[in-house]
């Protein structure tokens, strides 16, 4: 049974199927490994009471022939997600004691399809942040290490608990969300896959927001083929969702190992930027090379206005922050801080109830949005997120996805760029022009550095096209053959 | 024409008032504007309110096609333009009654521009206001502060509720011009159903901005579209009465005439009408005033309408107030002041319909201004178009029959009705009961006449001299059959026998 947890989705499925083991088997060798894997801080809570519980009646469906198609198969939940009768912090104090009522659209529909829940994964608070460093249950290790050193590095953020949970063997899948990069980075700094579907795909319903327009719930796994079965449970129209588009689900599955031969693949001359590493382009080129002998056609593009994105970006979501988190105010649910009167009471509790970094993008929304800033920051951040989606849409007519780094640079130490935030927000450099143009990102393992730390590449897709991106990224998974997985030096005693 | 520009005589001089009003009405609905929990008077507290309505975390808003419909309508009403796109933008502020931290509203990019009211005077002159827009947006819940002296209750059932706020241009002039707005716009509403006008509910409630200018100031608006040329305006916030309106108005515009005459200035600030003062006072200063930070909200998509379904809503509307004063004149022939009182209220102009399908039109006019409507009014009783509580359309039927047949005198009408009014039955049955039918027996009345000519010979010679003091006779013969004798007979046969014709 030591195996069950280095299972992919895809193969614990087939083993479920099978009947080798059964869905209580793995989970409780998921939730084994959990506890051994403290030491990581992914879980901010393991439910393995509700766990193995959904797992015993997933045996049982399956036993009856009605399993769906992810039934039986334990997976996390970043804590982003609000799960009906399980406390959902949004890794923050204001949430500390929050259980909702309800069950967010995205898990609901996991648990249509048979999944099990094997807790609430650790993020940055209210998902902002890059390193995870910004939670109140705080900051998540990264299993991986750089060879012969034992210093923390980060596993990236905001889906730092997921992505950690996915590499440390501690479940199958996590759901994540992704706002400016928060899949696709995490999933680069800890050698898992993660896609952000396009705008509209996951409805938002029930996942603590962010950014409205930007937030897009997605999978991590350890595989292309298991992001895409995730991902087809995940996806789907979504009344209660006025953004949730009203289409098919396709079967992404169908688009995993499917030839790529005369794809036209986009290198944007934009993304190489001041001071990247030279194994990530190294790793950039070798990720070319494997396309191209997949039969892609290769060819130089540009993202003429991608430099604008950062600052468009950091000027969108706060702003959208700073109203979407009003709602923290200590009057219904989460904490109250009681002051004097009225204004003291709001004073207190958002002073108690909010991390630092959370403070700075309320700050900088109201900053922006305020009368007399409104038109020179947030209009004008507006006029660059068109013109961003209008680069996209020149390029789609000259090539059929895109090839560029995920992060510009491995994962780092915990703490390292915790004192500049500018420092911080740059690691969203390659992503955000993704969410601002509402586009597919999937970011693959391709690689290690020259530290043995995993590197990340990101396919970036039309709108719609994330079976493209599938396609391509299962070609290059196999070409890159990244088998190896973090030592596990967390487990204390073993 | 009379000016109906209000004048405030001054020390210094002459002043006009300038009015502008925003208008919320709430949007006749069973669900609110985006969350789907129910809407209605009378339920407990925070009974009717959803996760939606309570922001919980990660709930989203969902546009309720009902009420875009109703907005539809209205701007249809008020001959406006629709706009094919609008958007709804976040009002940002903090108040425990506003769960989300934001007003969902539409601020840049309304879903109903520019548009009109033709508006009544008493006199039954007309003038026009000019609509600037129409917008949807949310209600916020209700905040009780006299429950406990020492917190604050909050209920959310009215949080979320649909609003159309209906902004006017600076048309109106006097306190009078302000009521008599509303008060139409209120019946257009009532007439498309998409309000129910429900004022004392607070369904229907104005902001009055109101400054003052010297003459020939205004004109220089109009002609300039400058609002340089008028006086700083201060808005006093949800006023529901037309009483409280023409009072609030009165009262604010003599503030600022005196703090100008007095070399001061008028700060722009928002007001609220204490009604039992009859004062307005100040709520906020323009430099308390929030920064609303509005923004497009990002969890919905811009409103897009199709002219199609525009067009279908609009072949459905039904007759509005102007247009069925218009037919009431030329179809029935009524004096437009007559139609102007009946169209005011649909059910009211129904009734008459009712009444004037076998009936004298004019005859049937008169007897819903008059008696129908005075009686409803002693009762604040509502008139449907069934009549008006135990007064039945067969009943007022009846009434009017007797009246043409000449069974009972206009003078007897009167005492038949108020019969009515208490309760004692049908009109025949009080005729019959009270013996009120009309003297027509000629006999009868030939034997007073004569007896009164012959009794009253300076009377019948001032008669022949001068044919109106024919009505003292008349009198008489009333007085002495008790008011039952026909009018028109007496008359009739008075001339006859005083050689008068």
């Amino acid at each position: 049974m030591s195996n069950l947890t280095d299972l992919t989705l895809k193969a614990a499925l087939d083993g479920l199927t099978s009947k080798q083991f059964t869905s209580v088997e793995l989970t409780q060798a998921h939730l084994t490994a959990m506890e051994s894997a403290r030491a990581l801080n992914a879980y901010i809570a393991e439910t393995p009471e509700k766990a193995l519980q959904m797992a015993a009646a997933s045996d049982v469906r399956r036993a009856s022939g009605d399993a769906g198609p992810l039934d039986g198969a334990p997976l996390g939940i970043k804590d982003l997600f609000c799960t009906e009768g399980v406390g959902t912090t949004a890794g923050s104090k204001m949430l500390a004691n929050f259980k909702p009522t309800y069950e967010s659209t995205v898990t609901s529909q996991l648990w249509r399809d048979g999944a099990v829940m094997l807790g609430k994964l650790n993020l940055d608070e209210f998902a902002m942040g890059s390193s995870n460093e910004s939670s109140a249950s705080g900051p998540v290790i990264n299993p991986w290490r750089a060879i012969g050193s034992d210093r923390k590095l980060t596993p990236g953020g905001s889906s730092g608990g997921s992505a950690a949970a996915v590499a440390a063997g501690l479940c199958l899948g996590a759901t994540a969300t992704d706002t400016g990069g928060s899949i696709r980075q995490p999933a680069a700094f800890t050698g898992t896959v993660g896609i952000k579907p396009t705008y509209g795909r996951c409805s938002r319903w029930g996942i603590v927001a962010f950014a409205s327009s930007l937030d897009q719930a997605g999978p991590i796994t350890r595989t292309v083929e298991d992001a895409a079965l995730m991902l087809g449970s995940m996806a789907g129209h979504d009344p209660k969702d006025s953004t949730s588009l009203d289409l098919p689900v396709p079967d992404f599955s169908a688009f995993v190992g499917r030839s790529v031969k005369g794809l036209r693949i986009g290198v944007p001359k934009e993304y190489r930027v001041d001071g990247m590493p030279a194994e990530i382009e190294a790793l950039w080129t070798q990720g070319i090379a494997w396309l191209k002998a997949a039969g892609c056609e290769v060819v130089e593009i540009s993202l003429p206005n991608t430099k604008y994105a950062l600052p468009a970006y950091y000027i969108v979501a706060p702003a959208e922050a700073s109203s979407n988190l009003a709602r923290y105010d200590g009057m219904r649910f989460g904490l109250r801080a009681a002051g004097s009167n009225l204004t003291e009471t709001y004073e207190n509790t958002r002073a108690q109830g909010f991390g630092d970094e959370v403070k700075r993008r309320i700050l900088i929304g109201t900053y922006v949005l305020s009368h007399g800033y409104y038109d020179a920051y947030y209009i004008k951040a507006l006029k660059v997120r068109r013109c961003i989606s209008d680069d996209f849409d020149s390029a789609w007519t000259q090539c059929d996805a895109i090839l560029t780094p995920t992060a510009p640079s491995a994962a780092f130490a915990l703490g390292e760029n915790a004192s500049d935030p500018v420092a911080m927000y740059l690691n969203d450099v390659f992503t955000v022009t993704v969410n601002l143009a509402g586009l597919p990102g999937l970011s693959l393992p391709a690689g290690l550095s020259s530290e043995g730390l995993p590197l990340g590449l990101q396919l970036i897709g039309k709108p719609l096209d994330e079976g493209t991106l599938f396609s391509l990224a299962s070609v290059m998974e196999k070409a890159a053959d990244v088998s190896q997985r973090p030592q596990s030096w967390w487990r204390a005693s073993s | 024409m009379t000016s109906h520009i209000k004048l405030i005589e001054g020390r210094t001089g002459t002043w006009e008032i300038v009015l502008g009003l925003e208008v919320h009405a709430q949007v006749n609905s069973n669900a609110k504007l985006f969350s789907g929990a129910a809407v209605g008077f009378g339920a407990g507290p925070n009974e009717q309110v959803s996760l939606v309505d309570a922001a919980m975390p990660g709930m989203l808003p969902v546009l309720n096609k009902h009420c875009v419909e109703q907005a539809v309508r209205t701007g249809l009403g008020l001959k406006a333009q629709i706009n094919l796109k609008s958007r709804f933008d976040r009002k940002n502020y903090f108040y425990p009654d506003l769960p989300s931290g934001y007003q969902i509203s539409q601020f840049e990019f309304p879903i109903v521009g520019e548009g009109e009211v033709e508006v009544e005077h008493d006199d039954g002159s007309t003038f026009t206001v000019r609509i600037e827009r129409l917008h949807l947006e949310q209600d916020a819940g209700k905040s009780i502060h006299d429950m406990d002296p020492g917190a604050t209750y909050v209920d959310l059932n009215r949080a979320g509720t649909a609003l159309m706020e209906i902004v006017s241009k600076p048309d109106m002039r006097s306190p009078e011009e302000a009521s008599a707005y509303v008060k139409k716009l209120r019946s257009i509403l009532m007439y498309l159903g998409s309000c129910d006008g429900d004022m004392e509910k607070g369904n229907l409630r104005a902001d009055v901005n109101v400054s003052v200018c010297r003459p020939g100031a205004y004109e220089k608006f109009r002609e300039t579209g400058s609002f340089s040329h008028l006086g700083t305006r201060c808005e006093i916030k949800n006023v529901n009465s037309y009483r409280y309106i023409r009072e609030a108005i009165e009262y604010e515009a003599r503030r600022q005439v005196e703090i100008l005459e007095d070399g001061g200035k008028i700060d722009q600030e928002t007001r609220l009408f204490d009604p039992n003062l009859g004062e307005t006072r100040s709520m906020r200063s323009k430099e308390e005033a929030h920064d609303y930070r509005y923004f497009p909200d990002p969890d919905l998509l811009p409103l897009v309408l199709e002219q199609a379904w525009i067009d279908s809503i609009k072949a459905g509307l039904p007759e509005l107030p102007d247009e069925k004063k218009a037919r009431l004149v030329s179809q029935y022939g009524l004096s437009p002041y007559d139609a102007g009182v009946l169209i005011t209220e649909g059910p009211r102009a129904d009734l008459f319909e009712a009444l004037a399908k076998g009936h004298d039109a004019k005859l049937a006019a008169n007897t819903i201004t008059q008696s129908v409507l005075t009686f409803a009014n002693a009762q604040n009783a509502e008139v449907t178009a069934e009549g008006v509580l135990h007064i039945t359309v067969p009943m007022l039927t009846e009434y009017l029959g007797l009246i043409e047949e000449g069974v009972i005198s206009s003078k007897i009408a009167k005492e038949v009705f108020e019969r009515m009014a208490t309760g004692e039955g049908g009109p025949k049955a009080i005729v019959e009961k009270h013996g009120l039918v009309q003297v027509n027996d000629t006999g009868a009345l030939e034997a007073i006449i004569d007896r009164l000519i012959a009794d009253n010979p300076g009377q019948a010679v001032a008669v022949k001299e001068k044919p109106q003091a024919i009505g003292w006779f008349v009198g008489q013969v009333m007085k002495e059959t008790g008011g039952k004798a026909n009018p028109g007979v007496i008359n009739g046969m008075l001339k006859a026998k005083l050689g008068l014709e």
